[in-house]
């Protein structure tokens, strides 16, 4: 518990919450955390996503407000917006601040979709299972403590190439 | 192209992870599971050495069982060996199991922190990477102490590599968010805006969120980054879509970056300096320009990309405010936006189109979109689009169109959504007070609203519509008509009910003209729904009927049987069966003059904020709600009413019964306080015949009967209070001893002490003159306390906030001498309203009167408890409900000395608890608030932030009034 959450507040400065990759039936691909969350909060939260997204189709708006409660660094309920896309059988959700770019983080969804496809080459869902601890490497070169890192896919990509080449 | 096979380089994981997939039950997997764990286990304990590969292994398997949702209690110790290799490969399986796994306080820390340092050090861009990933991904304090001195040299030394400036960067954000105060500002700062240059696209992608979040805390110190940042902007938005090459994404130049720097932007004012706005309006121009150009590409990817852009330059628009001229172009493309055939556009340009309202430059231009509006509030399929149109009609609405509005909400309230009804109704309540130019259609409106969407009227809405007919007397009987329409309909809702039970036990005398809502035909259409209704609206008629035995005197005997029958003088809810035996005792008992003076119609209700307003703004939260009241004409015509003023009022008009307990808090409003209802006062005096005779209000009912008080003698009514009463007040929140107040002429000090829910004070009068007080008398008055006096009488029960016993004193002060009064107190339930302290005395000749708040606040009740911390965390999550928390944040107005603030919390009376809060910067406190109802649980922390100068006050009880009267009280202290 700091003092953060309240430099947090007021900050305008983007900041995901976290990331999450789940299928239709809710198992969870990825969890990506930039905030602490005991465990019972994180599970709470990728049952409250999950059932929020998959009730949404296409004419809906690729966002939901959610009102979720924010962790024990918090001790508040607060609004949360969750950008998600749907690709297949899978939800890409990223959890920001209402105040947050929409369209800048649903093309962030897109941009990292496009580079794990390139990665492993025509992504399925069954490439994140097997290779989880290669898609938090993905993560942490294009999103770090929250925030954007890093949107050339030609560059990211190059680094990952070069990382897979090490041994 | 890279390529990934399945589990490439590890077979083992690969194998296992199938099996896994391939269990038919939880069962059967738990078993694979415990069975793999065993495994390695005894891998990890044998006595031969492991290989780098089989570690690494093990760890990444115990990595996925963790993420499958077990519990890992080994391996750690491996994970950290794994830092230490040379191979990349089983360097980042240990720091991702670290990432992921081990917690800030873990025993580890030493020796990951080793490891760290290490990699740092290394000049291998790559182990610098993963280092740095690793602390921004735990950022706990102890890598903050670790590490804080040595990322800023990192990041802005000459010869890093651009990857590891991009995770530097991001990295010191994240230990300067968590721990702001061991990142130190200093000469690697200035070097940071100058990434904003950075040849390299991703090192300014990621350094401008460090940049943006460093200038929103110290805006001074960064604000050579406005131009840089507008230099950067400009380069971006002219160049063609191809300049940007690796950067340019679906035709659109760097869109994630351009965001990120009209973000920064917004945290400062628009650049003074002429050729920087000239050129920073002239990218926004181009960008405005950009989105009536036709479409480089058909691809969704573009669209958005282009729009993220759009959007976040319109927030700055926004921001600055400004520009006329932009604001009206930002309007009319958002206006293109609402048609589009895109949902999320209609969205966003609905949202956006809401802060544009707020402009005084842009409302006129959004007001003409309001046909779309309307008709997406009607057909747009996604409940949050439709939610967005409500708020911008909200936002739009003025009175040139508020009739036209209110009406569409109305009827959108029949079919709306139930997760949005109640914001509605409240949108709804507070735009038809607002504008309401006739309240015959406000009256209307409410109704209308109680009848649509009656369980989402909250209280606060019928106690407006309340407050509003008694301070308004051209409405009152237009009121006491239409309710009594309302109420005709078989079924009406039980709010329907009560606002009419209220209505016609005030002004029913309106309408007693017409036989067709005579006396008797009113009272048996209220009394027809009687047995429908919940305990409280049943109080609530009850007392509507005494009030039509002394508007009425016709319906007396009818109503008395009513009172006399089992089911009410024999109710088993006490508080109905006592306000039935009450009533009928006082209807047969007491003179008319008693009964016209004790049921008097209402009094005005003092002027406060909308108690919805207020409302809506709780549910949005702070600054959520651009809609204030209007222009202070206005409301002085609408005289706006206390939190509960309509349960208060209910509450003083019964008169001889508390309301229900849980509303007793009501009682505050009406306000014999206040000194501005006389009425309450004179009734005072008639029952104790202490002083000369006092006021009146406004006397005579229009069935004839007058009031019982004689006329008013304005000079000797207690004084108002002093303005600095308040402030008195807060003086001894936290202490119990000192000078109240003194003037040329008096002093007052005080000494006082508590136990459990009793006090007592001793207060003492000094005389500063050398000349004799005459008629030196104080009086004490409390929220509640006139109802306690008619109780007394009536029967021997009562109910109030506070039992306050005074001792009177001598009518005599010598000059230079002082006298002293002891004041017993009792506290029997929460309470808002300190004590009113009167004094008055002739000082030769001139009568003094002087009025201030007595010290006696909530907290004086408070009995310390002590707890350790997991009890603490317990009971905090406990009062997780939003309405039990309530908090401030606010300017310190005082220095921020450890000690002032511990002894000041100690004097609050709560316990002050060490070792509670993990940041040894924040105080937490916990105690029990004793009133004789009932016991309140408080806890408290408070963060104080010496950089910002700030503090963060949070109060959780079980008592949503107690957690915010507490916090009220304690954010005057620091």
């Amino acid at each position: 518990i700091t003092f953060l959450t309240l430099n947090f507040l007021s900050s305008p400065a983007i900041q995901i919450r976290f990331i999450l990759i789940q299928n239709r039936a809710g198992k969870t691909r990825l969890a990506k955390w930039y905030m602490q969350f005991d465990d019972d909060e994180k599970q709470k939260l990728i049952e409250e996503v999950h059932a929020v997204v998959t009730v949404r189709d296409a004419k809906h708006t690729n966002f939901v407000e959610v009102r979720l409660y924010a962790c024990l660094s918090c001790l508040q309920f607060r609004n949360f917006k969750i950008i998600y896309r749907r690709y297949a059988g899978l939800y890409f959700c990223i959890c920001v601040d209402v105040t947050d770019n929409n369209l800048a983080y649903l093309e962030g969804i897109h941009n990292f979709v496009e580079v794990l496809n390139e990665y492993f080459h025509n992504v399925c869902e069954l490439d994140l299972v097997f290779n989880f601890y290669k898609v938090y490497t993905v993560v942490d070169e294009m999103f770090l403590a929250g925030e954007i890192r890093e949107t050339s896919q030609t560059k990211v990509l190059k680094q990952l190439l070069m990382l897979q080449s090490l041994e | 192209m890279p390529a990934v096979s399945k589990g490439d380089g590890m077979r083992g994981l690969a194998v296992f992870i199938s099996d896994i997939r391939n269990c038919k039950s939880k069962e059967a997997e738990i078993k694979r599971i415990n069975k793999e764990l065993a495994n390695i286990r005894s891998k990890f304990k044998g006595d031969k050495a492991l290989d780098g590969y089989s570690k690494k292994k093990y760890v990444c398997k115990l990595l996925f069982i963790f993420l499958l949702g077990h519990d890992i209690d080994f391996g750690h110790m491996e994970a950290v060996n794994l830092l230490s290799s040379n191979k990349y490969t089983e360097k980042q399986i240990g720091y991702l199991f670290i990432s992921v796994l081990v917690n800030s306080n873990s025993e580890l820390i030493r020796l990951i922190n080793n490891a760290i340092k290490n990699d740092l050090s290394s000049r291998n861009p790559t182990f610098m990477c993963l280092a740095l990933h690793c602390i921004a991904n735990v950022g706990s304090r102890e890598m903050a102490e670790a590490f804080a001195g040595e990322i800023p040299r990192i990041l802005v030394a000459g010869d890093t590599m651009d990857s590891v400036k991009q995770s530097a960067a991001l990295c010191l954000l994240r230990l300067y968010k968590a721990s702001p105060d061991l990142v130190l500002m200093g000469e690697w700062t200035s070097r940071v805006v100058h990434l904003l240059n950075d040849q390299h696209m991703g090192v300014v992608t990621a350094a401008i969120s460090l940049i943006t979040c460093l200038s929103s805390k110290n805006p001074d110190e960064f604000k050579t980054c406005v131009s840089l940042a507008v230099s950067r902007l400009s380069r971006i938005v002219s160049s063609a879509s191809t300049d940007l090459q690796d950067y340019t994404y679906y035709f659109v130049p760097a869109p994630w970056l351009s965001c990120k720097l009209l973000r920064l932007l917004q945290c400062y004012p628009p650049p003074e300096d002429g050729a920087v706005k000239g050129r920073l309006v002239e990218c926004l121009e181009t960008i405005l320009n950009k989105a009536q150009e036709p479409p480089k590409s058909k691809k969704v990817q573009h669209s958005n990309a282009k729009n993220a852009i759009l959007f976040e330059a319109i927030s700055l628009i926004i921001h600055y405010d400004s520009e006329p001229n932009l604001l009206v172009r930002a309007c009319n493309q958002l206006g293109q936006f609402l048609q589009h055939r895109e949902t999320n556009l209609r969205y966003l340009a609905l949202e956006s189109m809401c802060t544009l309202a707020s402009s005084e430059f842009s409302h006129e231009a959004v007001k003409t979109h309001i046909e779309t509006v309307i008709n997406a509030l009607k057909t747009e399929r996604d409940v949050s689009v439709r939610q967005r149109a409500a708020d911008l009609l909200y936002a739009m609405c003025d009175r040139s169109n508020a009739k036209q509005i209110v009406a569409e909400m109305l009827s959108y309230l029949e079919t709306a959504d139930y997760s949005i009804r109640e914001e509605m109704v409240l949108k709804v309540a507070i735009l038809a007070e607002k504008y309401a130019v006739d309240y015959s259609w406000y009256v209307d409106t409410i109704l209308n609203l109680i009848r649509i969407a009656g369980d989402y009227v909250s209280e606060e809405v019928w106690y407006r519509v309340i407050q509003i007919v008694i301070n308004r007397d051209d409405v009152q009987g237009y009121a006491a008509k239409t309710v009594f329409e309302a109420l005709q309909a078989p079924a009406c809702h039980e709010n329907m009910v009560k606002v009419g039970g209220y209505i016609l036990g005030e002004f029913g005398n309106l309408i007693a003209g017409d036989p067709r809502s005579s006396p008797l035909v009113q009272f048996n259409l209220l009394h027809s729904k009687f047995h429908l209704c919940s305990v409280p609206t049943r109080a609530l008629l009850l007392s509507a009927y005494i009030k039509f035995i002394n508007l009425f005197p016709e319906t007396k005997a009818t109503i008395q049987e009513v009172l006399r029958s089992d089911s009410q003088i024999r109710n088993s809810d006490v508080e109905l069966q006592q306000r039935a035996v009450e009533y009928l005792k006082l209807s047969s008992i007491a003179s008319t003059d008693v009964l016209a003076t004790v049921l008097e119609e209402m009094p005005p209700f003092p002027e406060r904020e909308s108690s919805i307003l207020a409302k809506l703004k709780k549910k949005k939260g702070p600054g959520a709600v651009s809609v204030e009241l209007e222009d202070g004409k206005e409301r002085g015509e609408l005289n706006g009413g206390g939190d509960r003023g309509g349960d208060a009022a209910i509450a003083a008009s019964n008169a001889s019964t508390p309301s229900p307990s849980a509303d007793l808090l009501g009682l505050r409003s009406t306000a014999p306080v206040s000194g501005t209802t006389p009425s309450a006062g004179s009734l005072l005096v008639d029952v104790f015949s202490e002083a000369g005779p006092s006021a009146t209000s406004a006397g005579v009912n229009d069935d004839g009967f007058l009031s019982s008080a004689p006329p008013t003698v304005a000079s000797e009514d207690p004084a108002p209070p002093l303005p600095e009463s308040d402030e008195l007040l807060n003086k001894f929140v936290c202490k119990n001893n000192g000078v109240l107040f003194e003037n040329q002429l008096l002093q007052i000090g005080i000494k006082s002490e508590y136990r459990q829910n009793l006090g007592r004070m001793y207060l003492f009068y000094g005389n500063k003159t050398s000349v004799q007080f005459v008629s030196f008398n104080t009086t004490v008055s409390c929220p509640g306390e006139l109802q306690s006096h008619i109780l007394q009488c009536i029967c021997t029960h009562t109910h109030t906030l506070l039992n306050v016993q005074t001792k009177t004193v001598e009518p005599l002060v010598e000059g230079g001498a002082q006298v002293q009064q002891v004041i017993n107190i009792e506290c029997l339930t929460d309470f808002i309203d300190a004590p009113l302290l009167n004094i008055k005395f002739r000082y030769g000749g001139a009568l003094q009167n002087i009025s201030l708040k007595l010290p006696v606040t909530i907290n004086k009740f408070f009995q310390p408890t002590e707890m350790a911390a997991a009890d603490f965390f317990q009971r905090w999550k406990q009062l997780s409900q939003p309405q039990q928390e309530a908090q401030k944040i606010f300017k310190a107005s005082h220095g921020m000395d450890t000690e002032v603030l511990k002894a000041k919390l100690l004097g609050l009376g709560t316990a002050l608890l060490e070792n509670v809060d993990p940041n040894p910067e924040n105080y937490v406190c916990a105690g029990v608030i004793q009133t004789k109802a009932q016991q309140v649980g408080c806890l408290l922390r408070l963060e104080p932030n010496a950089q910002a100068q700030m503090y963060r006050l949070t109060l959780r009880s079980s008592k949503d009034t107690v957690s915010q009267r507490v916090c009220d009280l304690l954010a005057e202290q620091f």
